[in-house]
């Protein structure tokens, strides 16, 4: 090619290299949205569980977006104990406690926040192992036992009488983030 | 092992262990492509480039569909169409490049046909363009089949019954495609197996054969007209760029492929915001149901022609035309006795041919989709069998056509 | 300029093509129905009816048109209507094949002429009077020709109906109202029956008995209907896309005009209720619409641009070539 038009082209060029760009930038992002979960999936992201048949020390499990939930209710002796606990990460135990009328309960994610594993639940010793890496828990899913570096995660929740709606974040919830007792899912 | 010096940038580190300087020069910057040529010769990127958007619509599509008979209908038209953000776009997308990209086929084709682009030497440059028509084919039905509507199983159900042979009654070889005595899940499964794997790894396969037999005898052009390559580049290379007849295929050529693909995209892309009824048949967006025929029943328009072939004549004959019609384009350039690599219209007998028998093919693609009744029998009678009368023209007037 | 010229022809052949796939193809093969512009005056029922009953069928739409000119009273009507309250009511049951429409919103979907020609004979209002051979009573309605047939009782509810049920109505309600008691719309997560409830399954089986017991209401409540006309009505899901608008306009209008003898009655939507009804189709069939109108402008401004900057790229590589 002539030389003389070298510098004409290699503009023209780039101009529509650098367009073609763009608009491969706008595809990536269909492309990223394609990926998202979808507005089902969302959705499906509320659960409401009722508390009012659960039994002092007896693990329930529910679902909530397809992770198992923990439901534990606390006797006054566990209660009890739970004022004093401090968790391996220097967080106080009760706090992690949802207080609805007079009765407190442990509601958390079961899944261990080591990998992902679900404790399972000893109540004569009243405490969670999780049998992957050792990781344990106490009653109120407060880190004992490293490895895991937090104590079970809690979700969002509200409280609705005495119903509890997941998905959703309440002032109770708020707080419990706000003072780092547990971490946003 | 080779000695490696050590390289002063990663273009240099690159070009020391993959050569990336001489395959530039080879595929690009010293691929000569013809200076004749008019914007028909950049079917063939346009035809790539809607591949390529097949190929990356078809994987977002892929994400949310289901191949399960009790699924795939809504997992297409209500997952995909209104939960996946802009599934509705790869669908759409998907949808009209399946159909516009016959459209380009077909134009191609013709192309090489006119320029006489098949003819000694370039015999592979267009068995190889057949079979990619004959592998897009299998695409575009296979595809066709996965909505699971009431025209992908219906389809479904009178395609494989070609393969019962007429007389023959080779009802074992029609199950065992199905998997079934009727599409069902086997179908579905093997159909959506053939449209994401085996074929597209075919197609790709033979598109890069196909790119490989236009190397030696290279790109023909508007004249037919025989020259030195290798002289022409090299008054190309010492700047005489007016002179040469040739040019490169990257930048120059690339230019003006570039420049025909926007015009293209501009189409296409209207025709997929505001135009795609015309590749998402409405009879399709009713659910398959196995107890219940469609009143109209016809293929996309891409198989028309061969499908009106097949249409008029009692079922046996019928198969042996169908059959015929979907090779006898194989034969062209054993069928075309004369030497002369020229354009139709220089071509004596044979510009009409080529204007008649595209307007055959016009004629039978209108008369396929006509329900076959009155007149339209007749008609569609008449091309068919002037189909078939051409293709026996071919090799007599061919060779009584004056050497140029 | 020849390159023009080969572009002109490519283009022309690719035009004659389209038309002729598409156009003319299509009205080749459906028969063309002119719509009546949501006037029911009988023209077509009296024109497509069986010559023994042509008479009958225009003494029937000349006697609508006399109580349309009635002045009807709605107080009155309001007591008359306590005897269609007797069926149509909230959690009304399956009646001979089907449950009786809400008539919540019905001044605000139907059309009055209809109202008076249903309210007189069920049968031949609705135009599905060749279902019934022996007369209108063995319609499932059948029996208000017994209960409300004096002309002015006929004004007098149809006043009232236009009065007091008129109000603001949504697309869904003017959809469910309409036509969901035949139609369900899987994509607008309605059955038969209406919404389909939010129910949980068990933790412990993975079993949603709730959801399964619906299920067979829903069931019932189908084979109920497909045993009462012949087939399960299809789903409505995107049937604004399976089936073009005039087709849907001039069916919905009409059935008995585009598929003679079908079971589908006349549903007498006026103007309001079938855009509505459509807003609801379009909704549940064509979600994507309204992104779709949004992003085409902008990908075609794209290419527009594309192919600006691609023609002075090709003029500046092609430059010294000629």
């Amino acid at each position: 090619m002539a030389n003389n038009t070298k510098g004409r082209r290699d503009f023209m060029g780039m101009a529509l290299g650098g367009f073609t760009a763009l608009g491969g930038i706008g595809a990536l992002y269909a492309m990223k949205r394609t990926w998202d979960p979808l507005p089902s999936v969302k959705a499906a992201g509320f659960t409401t569980i009722d508390l009012k048949d659960v039994q002092d020390n007896v693990l329930v499990t529910e679902k909530w977006r397809g992770k198992p939930i923990f439901v534990l209710k606390q006797s006054k002796e566990m209660v009890a104990k739970a004022q004093n606990e401090i968790g391996k990460n220097g967080k106080k135990s009760i706090n992690r406690l949802i207080k609805i009328g007079d009765n407190y309960y442990m509601v958390a994610v079961g899944l261990c926040t080591h990998l992902g594993c679900i404790p399972g639940y000893n109540p004569e010793k009243e405490d969670f192992l999780c049998a992957c890496h050792g990781g344990m828990y106490d009653a109120t899913a407060n880190v004992t036992k490293a490895p895991p570096p937090r104590g079970l995660d809690i979700p969002p929740f509200k409280i609705d009488g005495t119903k509890l709606v997941l998905g959703e974040a309440g002032p109770e919830y708020k707080k419990m983030l706000a003072d780092g007792t547990t971490l946003a899912v | 092992m080779a000695h490696f010096e050590k390289a002063n940038s990663i273009g240099e580190w690159l070009d020391q262990r993959l050569a990336v300087e001489t395959l530039k020069r080879v595929l690009q910057t010293e691929y000569w492509i013809p200076k004749n040529i008019n914007f028909l010769w950049a079917m063939g990127m346009v035809l790539a480039a809607t591949f390529g958007i097949l190929l990356i619509s078809g994987i977002f599509l892929l994400m949310y569909y289901q191949p399960n008979v009790n699924l795939a209908f809504d997992s297409v038209n209500y997952t995909i169409m209104s939960q996946v953000g802009y599934g509705w776009l790869w669908r759409h997308v998907h949808g009209v490049g399946a159909s516009v990209v016959f459209l380009i086929i077909y134009i191609h084709m013709f192309t090489g046909i006119y320029y006489g682009s098949y003819k000694k030497g370039r015999e592979l440059i267009w068995l190889s363009g057949m079979l990619l028509f004959v592998l897009f084919s299998a695409e575009a039905f296979s595809g066709y089949m996965l909505p699971w509507g009431q025209m992908s199983y219906w389809a479904g159900m009178v395609i494989t019954n070609l393969f019962s042979g007429g007389s023959l009654h080779a009802n074992g070889l029609v199950e065992w495609i199905r998997g079934d005595y009727v599409p069902g899940q086997a179908f579905l499964n093997r159909f959506f197996m053939l449209h994401v794997l085996l074929v597209p790894l075919a197609i790709i396969g033979v598109i890069v054969l196909h790119f490989g037999t236009l190397r030696i005898p290279h790109v023909n052009n508007q004249d037919g007209e025989e020259f030195d390559f290798a002289e022409a580049a090299e008054l190309y290379k010492a700047g005489n760029v007016k002179e040469s007849k040739v040019i490169p295929f990257s930048p120059v050529f690339l230019s003006k492929d570039v420049l025909v693909m926007g015009v293209y995209f501009l189409f296409f892309f209207y025709l997929v915001f505001y135009h795609f009824e015309f590749a998402m048949d409405p009879v399709n967006f009713d659910p398959a149901n196995g107890l219940k025929t469609p009143t109209h029943i016809y293929p996309e328009w891409y198989f028309l022609w061969s499908y009106e072939v097949l249409r008029p004549f009692s079922t046996n004959i019928g198969l042996i035309a169908f059959a015929t019609a979907q090779v006898i384009f194989f034969m062209l350039p054993f069928l075309d006795r004369s030497p002369n690599v020229a354009p139709a219209s220089r071509r004596g007998a044979f510009q009409i041919w080529f204007w008649l028998m595209l307007l055959d093919i016009l004629v039978l693609t209108f008369m396929g989709k006509l329900p076959p009744q009155g007149i339209w029998s007749t008609v569609g009678l008449v091309a068919a069998l002037t189909f078939f009368a051409l293709w026996i023209a071919l090799p007599i007037i061919t060779k009584f056509e004056k050497k140029l | 300029m020849k390159e023009l010229k080969i572009f002109g022809i490519v283009a022309i052949f690719t035009l004659v093509l389209y038309w002729g796939v598409e156009p003319f193809a299509h009205s080749q093969m459906h028969k063309h129905v002119e719509g009546h512009g949501l006037v029911y005056d009988g023209t077509a029922d009296i024109k497509e009816t069986v010559k023994s009953k042509k008479a009958m069928k225009k003494a029937f739409w000349a006697d609508v048109k006399k109580i349309a000119s009635l002045k009807g009273n709605v107080k009155a009507g309001e007591a008359t209507f306590a005897i269609c309250a007797g069926c149509h009511m909230k959690g009304a049951v399956n009646m001979g094949g089907v449950t009786p429409p809400s008539l919540e919103h019905a001044g605000a979907l139907y059309d009055k002429n209809f109202l008076i020609a249903l309210i007189k004979d069920p049968a031949i209002g609705t135009n599905v009077d060749h279902k019934y051979p022996n007369g209108t009573m063995a319609h499932p309605m059948g029996s208000i020709t017994t209960m409300v047939n004096k002309p002015q009782d006929i004004a007098n509810v149809v006043a009232y109906l236009k009065a007091k049920k008129a109000g603001e109505v949504t697309p869904k309600e003017a959809f469910t109202e309409a036509c969901g008691r035949c139609h369900a719309n899987r994509y607008g997560h309605l059955t038969q029956l209406g919404d389909i409830p939010k129910t949980k399954s068990n933790i412990k089986t993975g079993q949603d008995i709730d959801a399964l017991k619906y299920k067979q209401k829903v069931a019932t409540e189908q084979a109920a209907l497909a045993n009462y006309l012949g087939k399960l009505p299809p789903d409505l899901s995107i049937i604004i896309r399976a089936r073009s608008e005039h087709y849907l306009h001039t069916f919905i209008e009409n059935p008995q005009s585009t598929l003679p003898g079908t079971a589908m009655p006349r549903t007498g939507l006026d103007k309001e209720g079938m855009e509505k009804v459509f807003a609801y189709l379009e909704k549940t069939g064509d979600p994507s619409k309204p992104l779709r109108e949004e992003t085409g402008p902008k990908v075609l401004l794209f290419f527009l641009i594309f192919t600006a900057l691609a023609f002075l790229w090709k003029k500046s590589m092609w430059k010294g070539h000629h």
